[in-house]
């Protein structure tokens, strides 16, 4: 038993003490024998227990190796991995005892029920036969599936596929719920209720860790995040935290009709904003007050077709660290 | 159909990695079973009945109708010469048909197999578990078939008890070949060799027809490196087709769990390395 008032602990001692993570990376590389990049290049990363940490990155970024590397899938080629204290290379059975796993591929088992899905899941952990039955009934219902345990598989729809993998990661109850791209390819309805699901998972103690380049969702759910690219970690911090160290508070967005004035915009104002961008027929100003950055342009006299100011996100620190272009 | 898998072997596999002693847990194995015994169960009413219809017309047409003419094989009716024969034989495909196609579907389509290893059950287990399945497939085509023999008189010895077991080697042996070719191949296509350039052979030149010492002496060795070959004599004997003879009996059983034990270590070490990449 813990004893917080234990006069012997430091108070740092104390908080190491609290705080184990719950994974520890530190160095992880993973190299494909086919590939002369390495997928994973040399990252540290902790993540604390009751924590949700995302993983941000373009595709390619190794986000996904990453996640295998975790949930004992993918053999780490150097460094050092431990997921709850234990070596996924030698404890691997003990560890994914302990944890759940939303792929991003959905991998129902398409022969068997709906219900039977979660029922067969369950006995792969061993569950008593009975246990099993009210464990899936439960995670039905967790998700808003009850109705549905006597479906075929095949005729659920994309959102609901997906939150069945996730009641399916849920059977074994499990301390870390590791969700790969836990809402690509579902309409705002849909997402909404797995973000709402997943908070209250978060609430009850789960330690969620997830992969996305959804900004908005890393907003909305994460504790922590990496920006992942090109095997490395860029940066880390709390969403609120990159947003304050990488980009101004403001953004203001111009259209232009044509290239020339375009052009004649950025001579005209670029100089003024913390930083600025050229995006087809866009210029991104980064500024500190947008309102005053908008009447600098109107005062200025230049054409533009549109201009917009909104508050800086996650998705501008994303663009601004892995640059603009298409990675594939 | 055709069903593209990645297209070659997952890279780091060589001679040694493939042939690494594997540590399968048989509880998790189970798991791996049961779990295709509940996909079964929901298709096992359509499934069993042909699986007595089969043995029921190969003797009517094959061992009466052909025998009428054959008469008999070294002093013995035709039809009971070649029922335990077609008992191997049902045992034979009953495995492969297991782990072929269906193991290759549920490894490269359904990716059954990745959603079962983020559980404790890990690509091995999975492997035994399959190859578990092989033999209780394997058995379910055999065993109606010695059912059905006994039906019509064509077993004289009560050595036939033992036939759930030789029935069980003989679909374990089907199974870890099986399970080996499927873990190599690239795509479904190359089923169709496993069964022309294999398997039907196999069934036409293991003594199930006619006793291997009507071909030439060469042929004859070459039987003897037939799987079937050894299911068929094993079956023969059981069933006292010519006498049983326990001794022989007992080679053949151990030639089959021999090739077995060797083969073993295949399909696990190629799963694990298509799983856990």
């Amino acid at each position: 038993m813990l004893r917080f008032t234990d006069e012997n602990l430091t108070p740092a001692q104390l908080t190491s003490f609290v705080m184990q993570p719950i994974v520890r990376a530190a160095g992880l590389i993973k190299t494909y024998a086919d590939s002369p990049m390495p997928a994973v290049d040399g990252i540290d990363f902790e993540v604390q227990e009751r924590q949700c940490f995302g993983f941000l990155g373009p595709n390619g970024a190794g986000k996904t190796t990453t996640m295998r590397m975790v949930s004992c899938r993918a053999r780490r080629s150097g460094g050092v991995l431990e997921v709850m204290g234990l070596d996924p290379s030698r404890d691997q059975r003990r560890i994914k005892e302990h944890i759940g796993v939303v792929p991003q591929e959905t991998n129902l088992d398409t022969v068997i029920r709906v219900g039977e899905n979660l029922f067969a899941h369950a006995r792969y952990f061993g569950i008593p036969k009975k246990e099993a039955r009210s464990r899936a009934l439960e995670a039905l219902k967790f998700v808003q599936l009850e109705d549905r345990s006597e479906w075929d598989v095949e005729h659920l729809s994309g959102g609901m596929k997906r939150r069945l993998l996730i009641a399916r990661a849920l059977i074994n109850r499990p301390q870390m719920l590791i969700l790969d791209e836990p809402t690509t390819g579902l309409d705002p309805q849909a997402r909404h209720l797995v973000w709402d699901r997943l908070r209250e998972l978060k609430r009850q103690g789960v330690t969620l860790v997830i992969t996305t380049h959804y900004m908005e969702e890393a907003a909305q759910l994460c504790d922590r995040l990496v920006v992942m690219h090109q095997g490395k970690i860029l940066v880390e911090g709390s969403p609120r935290e990159l947003i304050r160290d990488h980009v101004a508070p403001e953004v203001v967005e111009l259209t232009a009709t044509d290239q020339p004035e375009l052009a004649r915009l950025v001579v005209g104002v670029a100089d003024r904003a913390a930083d600025h961008e050229v995006a087809g027929d866009r210029l991104i100003l980064h500024v500190d007050d947008g309102e005053a950055m908008l009447r600098t342009v109107n005062d200025s006299g230049l054409g533009y077709e549109t201009a917009a100011f909104r508050p800086a996100s996650l998705e501008d620190v994303f663009l601004k660290l892995t640059g603009r272009t298409l990675e594939e | 159909m055709s069903i593209r898998g990645p297209g070659s072997l997952p890279p780091g596999v060589t001679f040694t990695s493939v042939w690494r002693w594997p540590r399968p847990s048989f509880r998790m194995a189970y798991r791996m079973w049961e779990r295709n015994l509940l996909s079964y169960s929901h298709r096992w009413h359509i499934n069993l009945v042909p699986n007595f219809f089969e043995p029921f017309f190969y003797l009517l047409a094959i061992g009466f109708g052909l025998g009428k003419f054959v008469e008999t094989i070294k002093g013995v009716d035709y039809a009971r010469y070649i029922a335990p024969g077609l008992a191997a034989v049902s045992g034979m495909y009953g495995a492969s048909f297991e782990v072929s196609w269906n193991v290759f579907f549920k490894l490269h389509f359904a990716k059954l197999y990745d959603a079962v290893t983020v559980t404790p059950i890990d690509p091995e287990d999975v492997v035994v578990g399959e190859m578990m399945w092989g033999i209780t497939r394997s058995l379910m085509y055999s065993l109606p078939f010695v059912l059905i023999s006994a039906f019509f008189g064509l077993v004289h010895s009560w050595w036939v008890l033992l036939t759930p077991v030789a029935g069980a080697a003989v679909g374990l042996c089907f199974s870890v070949m099986g399970l080996t070719f499927s873990s190599l191949i690239p795509t479904s296509d190359f089923f169709s060799f496993y069964w022309t350039l294999f398997l039907v052979p196999m069934f036409l030149f293991s003594s199930i027809f006619f006793p291997i010492d009507s071909m030439p002496g060469w042929a004859q060795s070459l039987a003897w490196f037939s799987p079937l070959f050894h299911s068929a004599a094993l079956f023969r004997e059981l069933f006292g087709t010519f006498g049983t003879n326990i001794v022989a009996a007992l080679g053949h059983f151990v030639w089959l769990l021999g090739l077995s034990a060797i083969l073993w270590p295949v399909p696990q070490n190629i799963f694990r390395q298509r799983l856990v990449t």
